[in-house]
C-alpha cells in the first residue's frame, strides 16, 4: 500500500505525445500504403523515425529516473503490474489466433466438408486438414513438418529460457559477469530463431508453395508463426537495451524492474512458441 | 471529518517535485500527467463525441421521419448508423467513463494521482488518434465504412461497402484497443497499489469495484476486438482466407471473435453505470447502500457470465442445437445479478429520506428504464422468440434502452452529482430538472415505438421501410428531435457550471451527509489541483454508515 509522499508522480510528460503522434503517424501512413497512395510509405517511415524516437526518449529517461533512486518500492510495484496485465493482454491477443485455428480445424472445415454444404456446392472437396479450401487457393503446398527448424528452433528458444534466468541469478548473486554473459547468450539465441524462422519462411515461399495465401492452412500458419516471430524480435531487442544497461552498471539485486519485465516478456514469448510448436507443427 | 481536510490543507512538501500548480497555457493540456486534467480531457472529448454521434442519430431519425428517400442515399445512411455506433461507443461512453475514473478513483480512494501518470496521458491521446482516423474516413472517397459497426465479412471486405475506409477503421480500433488497455491497466494498478492504508478494499466505494472489474473485461477483450479486426485486413490485403470459404475460412468465425469482444463489450458501459448509481442513491436516498457485498459479487458475476453467452447475438447464423440451448440459458442466468442489483437499489431506496435533485432524478429513471432494457434483453435470450426480433428495430429498442436511459443518463447523472464538487459552483437546479423531465419523456418516445416497429418485422440499418411502420417511425423520431435539443441544455449546464453556475458557493461535501459515504466530499471544493498528498486517516464507507 502507497506512502502517499514517497511515492514518484511525474507532473509534464512529452513523450506520450510524441509516441501518440508517431504511432498515428505510422498507422494513416500504412492505411494509405494499402489503398494505393504515394506517400502512404512516406508516411510510414516518418510514424516509424518519431516512435523510435519516443521509445529512445522515454526508456532513456525512465532508466535515469530509475538508477537516481526516484522510484519507490511502491512505483516498482505498479510497474510490475503494468507489465504483468500487458502480458495478459498479449495472451488474450494470441488466444485469438489460436482460437482461430482450433475452431477451424475442429469445427467449420469439417462442416464445410460434409453434409449438405458438400453435396450441393462442391462435392469433390476432401475436409482434411491441412487444407486450401474447396477452391485450392493458393495452389498446391506442402505444410510445414515439425522436426526440421522448428524442432531446432524449440531447442534454441527453450535454451535461451535457461540462459535468461541465469543471468538473473547471477544479477541476484551480484555476478556482473553471469548476468551479462547470460544476457549475450540470451539475446543471441533469440536473434539466431528469428534468422531461422526467416530461412523457413524463405523455404516455404519458394520450395513449398506455402504462403499467407494458401488458403486457411497458410492464414492461420503465418499469422501465428508470424506474430510470434514479430514478438520474439521485440523481446529481443528488450533484452538488448537490457544487456546494454546492465554492462553500464545498472541494476540492483533489490531493484532490476527492467531485467524482470524483460525476463517475463521472454518466457511468455517461450511458452507461446511451445504452444505454436505442438498445435501448428506437430498435430 | 473536518480533521482530514484541514490536515490536507496545511501539508506542504519539499520533496523532488516543486512545481504544484498546472503549467500555463495549451500546453498544459497537451503534456498533463494530472489525474484531474486528464479526466477533465476525457470528459470533455466524450462530450464533444456525444454530439458528434448525436448528430449522426439526427440523420437517421430525420431519414427515417417519412417513408422513401428524403436527405440522403442509402450508402450513406448506411455509413451514419455504422459511424453513429463506433463514435457513441467507443468515443462517448466509453471515455466518458474513463475520465470519471480518472477523476474520481484517486479521490474515493485516498490516493494522490493514477498510478502510472505518463501512460494516462498517451491512453487519452490515442484515444483521440484513434478517433481521428476513424471519423476522418468521412471525408474519403467511397465514404465511411457502412457496413455496421459489427463489421461483418464477407459484407465488410466487397469493394462497395467500405471503399477506401477499411484499413483506416482496422488501425482506428488498434489505436482505440491501445488506449483502454492502458487505461484499464492504469486503473487496476491504482486500485491495487495507491488505496489509503486504512481502506480495505471491502470497504471500496461501489463505483470503484464496478471500474475494477470493468478493467478486467476491458483488459481480456480489446485484444480480441484487435485480433479480429487484423484478420479483416489481412483477408482484404494480404490473400489469407480466415473468413472465405473458398479457401477454407468460414464467415461465422469473425462473428464468434467479434461477440465473443462484444458481448463483455457492452457490460464495459454498464457496470460503471451501476457504479455511478449505486453512488447516488444512498446518498440521495439519506441511507447506506442496501446489500454492499452482493451488489459486488453481482457485478463479478455478471463479468464472469459476459464471457459465456457471446454467441447469443447470434441465434439465427446456423449453430448446432445444443449451442442454441447452451447460449439461451446461459444468458437467462445473467437476469438474477442483474435483478440482485436492481432489487438492492430499491432497497436502499425503501423508507429513505429522500429527496429529488437532478442526480437522483436521473438515477430513478435509470433504474426504472434499465429494468425495462433488461426484460427484453431477456425476451430475445429465449432463441426461438428471437429468431423473430433478429435484426429488426426491437433490437435497437433494447439496446437502446440499455445504453440511453442507462449509461447516457447515468453518465449525466455523474456530472450534476461531481461538477459542484470539481469545480465549486452549483449547477442551476431548475435546468437541471427540466433537462431530465425532457429527457426522460423524450427517451421513450424516441425508443419506445421501436419495440413495435420490430415486432412488426421492420429491419434495422435501413434507409426506408413499407408503408405500415410509417406512423410508429414518423412518432419515433419526433422523439429523437426533441432528445437531440435537449441535450444542449446539458452542454449549456456543463458550461455554466464551469464558468460560475448559481453563484451559490458549494459546501465541501456538497450533498447533505454525502461526506458520510466517501472520501471525496472530504476534499475542499472546488477540489484543488493535488490532493491526498498524506492519506487519509479515516475512511467513510458504507459499512460504517451501515453500523449507525
Amino acid at each position: 500500500m502507497s506512502t502517499n509522499t514517497a511515492y514518484y508522480i511525474p507532473h509534464k510528460a512529452t513523450w506520450p505525445v510524441i509516441g501518440t503522434l508517431g504511432l498515428v503517424t505510422m498507422l494513416a501512413g500504412f492505411a494509405n500504403y494499402l489503398n494505393g497512395s504515394s506517400i502512404g510509405s512516406m508516411l510510414m517511415i516518418v510514424g516509424l523515425l518519431i516512435f523510435i524516437t519516443m521509445l529512445v526518449g522515454w526508456f532513456t529517461l525512465q532508466a535515469k529516473e530509475s538508477e537516481s533512486g526516484m522510484y519507490s518500492h511502491e512505483v516498482g510495484i505498479s510497474y510490475r503490474m503494468g507489465m504483468m496485465w500487458f502480458i495478459f493482454s498479449e495472451i488474450v491477443f494470441f488466444a485469438v489466433f489460436f482460437g482461430t485455428l482450433w475452431y477451424t480445424r475442429n469445427l467449420s472445415v469439417h462442416w464445410l466438408g460434409s453434409g449438405a454444404t458438400k453435396e450441393l456446392l462442391h462435392s469433390a472437396y476432401e475436409a482434411t486438414w491441412p487444407t486450401n479450401g474447396p477452391a485450392a487457393l493458393g495452389g498446391k503446398f506442402e505444410p510445414m513438418s515439425a522436426w526440421g527448424l522448428p524442432f531446432l528452433n524449440t531447442l534454441i528458444l527453450l535454451t535461451s529460457g535457461v540462459t535468461c534466468t541465469w543471468a538473473h541469478h547471477g544479477l541476484l548473486a551480484k555476478n556482473r559477469d553471469q548476468l551479462i554473459k547470460g544476457l549475450i547468450a540470451t539475446v543471441a539465441l533469440g536473434f539466431l530463431f528469428v534468422i531461422f524462422q526467416a530461412i523457413e519462411y524463405h523455404e516455404a515461399y519458394t520450395d513449398m508453395g506455402l504462403t499467407l495465401g494458401s488458403g486457411v492452412y497458410g492464414s492461420t500458419f503465418f499469422m501465428l508463426t508470424g506474430f510470434h516471430g514479430f514478438h520474439v524480435c521485440v523481446g529481443a531487442i528488450i533484452l538488448s537495451v537490457v544487456l546494454f544497461r546492465s554492462w553500464k552498471g545498472h541494476f540492483q539485486p533489490e531493484n532490476h524492474f527492467a531485467f524482470e519485465a524483460a525476463a517475463w516478456y521472454w518466457h511468455f514469448v517461450d511458452v507461446v512458441w511451445l504452444g505454436l510448436f505442438v498445435f501448428v507443427y506437430l498435430m | 471529518m473536518s480533521a482530514v481536510t484541514a490536515e490536507h490543507d496545511d501539508h506542504h512538501h519539499a520533496d523532488e517535485h516543486h512545481d504544484h500548480g498546472p503549467a500555463k497555457g495549451l500546453l498544459r493540456w497537451i503534456i498533463t500527467t494530472n489525474h484531474k486534467d486528464i479526466g477533465t480531457l476525457y470528459l470533455l472529448f466524450a462530450l464533444a463525441m456525444f454530439f458528434v454521434g448525436g448528430s449522426m442519430a439526427m440523420v437517421i431519425r430525420a431519414e427515417l421521419f417519412e417513408p422513401g428517400l428524403q436527405f440522403v442515399d442509402p450508402a450513406f445512411f448506411n455509413s451514419m448508423t455504422t459511424m453513429h455506433a463506433l463514435v457513441m461507443v467507443f468515443g462517448a461512453v466509453m471515455p466518458a467513463f474513463v475520465g470519471l475514473a480518472n477523476w474520481q478513483i484517486p479521490l474515493m480512494i485516498g490516493a494522490k494521482d493514477m498510478a502510472l501518470p505518463r501512460m494516462n496521458n498517451m491512453s487519452f491521446w490515442l484515444l483521440v488518434a484513434g478517433i481521428l482516423l476513424l471519423v476522418s474516413t468521412l471525408l474519403m472517397e467511397g465514404g465511411a465504412p457502412n457496413s455496421g459497426w459489427t463489421l461483418y465479412p464477407p459484407l465488410v471486405l466487397q469493394p462497395i461497402t467500405v471503399g477506401k475506409s477499411l484499413p483506416f477503421a482496422v488501425f482506428s480500433v488498434h489505436l482505440l484497443g491501445i488506449s483502454s488497455i492502458m487505461g484499464a491497466i492504469n486503473i487496476i494498478a491504482t486500485i491495487f497499489n495507491m488505496r489509503a492504508p486504512s481502506m480495505k478494499m471491502a470497504d471500496m466505494p461501489l463505483f470503484v469495484w464496478t471500474w475494477l472489474i470493468t478493467a478486467f473485461l476491458l483488459i481480456a477483450v480489446m485484444p480480441v476486438f484487435a485480433g479480429a479486426v487484423t484478420m479483416l485486413l489481412t483477408d482484404k490485403f494480404f490473400h489469407t482466407s480466415f473468413f472465405n470459404a473458398a479457401g477454407g475460412g468460414d464467415p461465422v468465425l469473425y462473428e464468434h471473435i467479434f461477440w465473443f469482444f462484444g458481448h463483455p463489450e457492452v457490460y464495459i458501459m454498464i457496470l460503471p453505470t451501476f457504479g455511478v448509481a449505486s453512488t447516488i442513491i444512498p446518498i440521495f436516498a439519506r441511507k447506506p447502500l442496501f446489500g454492499y457485498a452482493s451488489m459486488v459479487w453481482a457485478t463479478s458475476a455478471i463479468a464472469f457470465l459476459s464471457f459465456i453467452v457471446w454467441a447469443h447475438h447470434m441465434f439465427t447464423v446456423g449453430m448446432p442445437l445444443a449451442g442454441e440451448l447452451y447460449f439461451m440459458y446461459a444468458t437467462m442466468i445473467i437476469a438474477v445479478p442483474t435483478g440482485v442489483k436492481v432489487f438492492n437499489w430499491t432497497a436502499t431506496m425503501w423508507k429513505g429520506a429522500m429527496t429529488f435533485e437532478t442526480p437522483m432524478l436521473f438515477s430513478i429513471a435509470f433504474v426504472v428504464l434499465f429494468t425495462m432494457g433488461g426484460f427484453t434483453g431477456l425476451m430475445m435470450a429465449i432463441a426461438p422468440s428471437d429468431f423473430q426480433y433478429h435484426d429488426t428495430y426491437f433490437i435497437v429498442a433494447h439496446f437502446h434502452y440499455t445504453l440511453v436511459p442507462a449509461s447516457i443518463f447515468m453518465l449525466m447523472a455523474a456530472g450534476y452529482l461531481w461538477l459542484p464538487k470539481w469545480t465549486g459552483h452549483m449547477y442551476n437546479e431548475k435546468i437541471g430538472q427540466l433537462h431530465f423531465w425532457l429527457s426522460a419523456i423524450s427517451v421513450n418516445i424516441l425508443f419506445f415505438p421501436q419495440h413495435f416497429l420490430g415486432l412488426a418485422g421492420m429491419p434495422r440499418r435501413i434507409p426506408d421501410y413499407a408503408v405500415q411502420f410509417a406512423d410508429w417511425n414518423m412518432i419515433s423520431s419526433i422523439g429523437g428531435f426533441i432528445f437531440g435539443l435537449s441535450q444542449l441544455l446539458f452542454l449549456y449546464i456543463v458550461i455554466d457550471t464551469i464558468k460560475g453556475g448559481t453563484g451559490e458557493k458549494v459546501t465541501d461535501e456538497v450533498w447533505e451527509d454525502a461526506s458520510k459515504h466517501s472520501l471525496e466530499w472530504t476534499l475542499p471544493s472546488p477540489v484543488p489541483y493535488h490532493t491526498w498528498e498524506t492519506p487519509p486517516t479515516f475512511v467513510p464507507t458504507e459499512h460504517v454508515l451501515d453500523s449507525h
